[in-house]
């Protein structure tokens, strides 16, 4: 255990060390390629100031809603457009065309329906999480072998009682799996939203970026792409991964 | 609605009766006869095997008395009510571990005693521990599925089936997938199980050995449709060896009855 952290740890401090070396060597403007170290000071002086937390707490705040009220829908929905052939044959076409279309395309409309507010951010969120996490769903209780049914059947389990004691169990691994799916298209719609999208009820980390840019501030832009790499991780390990490892456990199938 | 599980319990005269039933499996493309005018009855406590190749609705005939699926035509009854919906006084036990991988060992033969029985958790509990016992697996009964061995699988199986105390036990071919070692150890447990508590047991199965060693009755059907051609009692002994020279002596000529019905099929 330790030493996978340790082959972790070293791997990121030598492509750390690469990024310096190569901003040593001088090939690029240091307007384009920051050292490692002046990225380290903009997230010094962005934390100090508070400006960094503030955008964090506000775009994962609207990630958590967002993503929240895509789940509420996109896992019944799921397993509504599961059980019944004509919601499959409607919401379930529904959510496989509009899952097609990048979350980004959502921004127009949201901005003319909704201006530049709140609602708008949670609109795209909610339209970027919620088609894949229909279909993910579908897909995970369609792929149940038949004979959990059955055997529960057998042994007096009906309706309800079989959704909860068997379908949704036995369907998990592919239920997180789309959750996992969902919560990164949740990740890609929200920052989308942010760099295009100026309101004034929140700055969140994609309008870091977006400013950065407009500012040409290269550290600001590369040390903003940090943060939102390491909160989509931090994520990842914190709320995905234990329930992996117990499924893991569980069904026996392979260790990450 | 009132179902064989609502029954109170002195009235388990656990008999199946299937008179004159037939069923067809109809999809766009093909009209399958399944079974064909079957008439059965089977006695409390009797081991009656159905034997005869693919495709001869043996299976159909078991998720029919399970309440898994409605004849077309024809009457099942058990216990003289006739059979409308599955319940745990006729459980099913199929090739297939069938067993939840979400569940542990124990928590797999609670599954059914829950929905079955006005048992507190305690006696539950103590009523799963007995058969896991009884199937020599109590140490086993904290581990997942996925660590169990093939046959240790259907033997959790077994006494998941058997947990509820059901008055009959329908078993789809429960060890066709397993090594004949283990079979023969699976052989020697369930004629055990059996005399110490004298279940009804329909087990279908295309062995005639097996049929042989383990059945009171072995019931030969032929295929398409799936029809009863003929029956076999057998009155050896138990417990029974599959290796014997007596039993090899009635599969044999099981064998060779059900041979003249599969040949002209081939042959057609």
């Amino acid at each position: 255990m330790i030493t996978r952290w340790l082959v972790a740890l070293l791997f990121f401090a030598g492509l750390v060390v690469v990024w310096y070396l190569v901003v040593k060597a001088q090939i690029w403007s240091p307007l384009l390629l920051p050292s490692p170290l002046s990225v380290l000071d903009y997230l010094r002086a962005a934390a100090q100031d508070g400006t960094l937390w503030e955008a964090t707490l506000v775009t994962v705040r609207r990630l958590l809603i967002g993503y929240g009220l895509g789940l509420l829908a996109g896992l019944p929905l799921g397993l509504l457009t599961a059980s019944s052939r004509w919601c499959h044959d409607t919401i379930g076409i529904l959510a496989l065309g509009l899952q097609t279309l990048p979350s980004v395309c959502w921004v127009p409309l949201a901005l003319l329906w909704f201006g530049q507010t709140e609602a708008a951010m949670l609109f795209v969120v909610v339209m970027g999480t919620l088609w894949s996490l229909i279909i993910a769903t579908d897909n995970g209780v369609r792929t149940i072998p038949p004979i959990y049914s059955r055997a529960a059947r057998s042994m007096g389990s009906t309706g309800l009682h079989t959704w909860t004691h068997v379908v949704l169990p036995a369907a998990l691994p592919f239920l997180l799996s789309g959750m996992k799916q969902g919560w990164a298209f949740a990740w890609r719609s929200l920052m989308a939203a942010e760099i295009f999208v100026t309101i004034l009820t929140g700055f969140g980390l994609g309008h870091l970026l977006h400013y950065g840019r407009e500012l040409n501030a290269m550290d600001q832009v590369i040390g903003v792409m940090l943060v939102i790499v390491v909160i989509g991780l931090a994520v990842d390990k914190t709320l995905f991964a234990p329930i992996e490892q117990f499924l893991h456990r569980r069904w026996g199938t392979a260790r990450a | 609605m009132l179902t064989a599980e609502h029954l109170p319990t002195h009235s388990r005269a656990a008999k199946l009766v299937l008179e004159h039933v037939s069923k067809w499996f109809r999809t766009s493309s093909l009209n399958v006869h399944a079974l064909d005018d079957v008439t059965l009855r089977i006695a409390e406590g009797e081991f009656v095997c159905l034997v005869g190749p693919s495709g001869c609705g043996k299976s159909t005939l078991l998720n029919i008395i399970a309440g898994l699926e409605r004849p077309d035509r024809g009457i099942v009854q058990a216990d003289g009510q006739a059979i409308i919906a599955a319940g745990p006084q006729r459980l099913m036990m199929f090739q297939e571990a069938a067993l939840f991988p979400w569940l542990t060992v124990l928590s797999n033969v609670l599954f059914g005693l829950k929905l079955s029985s006005g048992l507190s958790a305690g006696e539950r509990r103590d009523q799963a521990e007995y058969f896991l016992e009884l199937v020599g697996l109590k140490r086993f009964m904290h581990s997942n599925i996925h660590e169990l061995s093939g046959g240790m699988k259907q033997r959790v199986a077994l006494a998941r089936a058997l947990a509820p105390n059901p008055s009959v036990l329908l078993m789809d071919e429960p060890f066709g997938a397993l090594d004949a070692l283990t079979r023969e150890q699976l052989y020697g447990d369930i004629q055990r199980i059996w005399t110490q508590h004298r279940k009804t047991i329909v087990f279908v199965t295309h062995n005639v050995r097996e049929a042989v060693c383990l059945g009171d009755r072995v019931i030969l059907f032929s295929p398409h449709p799936g029809r009863i051609r003929e029956e076999f009692a057998i009155p050896l002994p138990r417990p029974r060896d599959i290796n014997s020279v007596e039993l090899a002596r009635y599969a044999t000529e099981i064998t060779r009855v059900l041979k003249g019905y599969v040949q002209p099929e081939v042959a057609g």
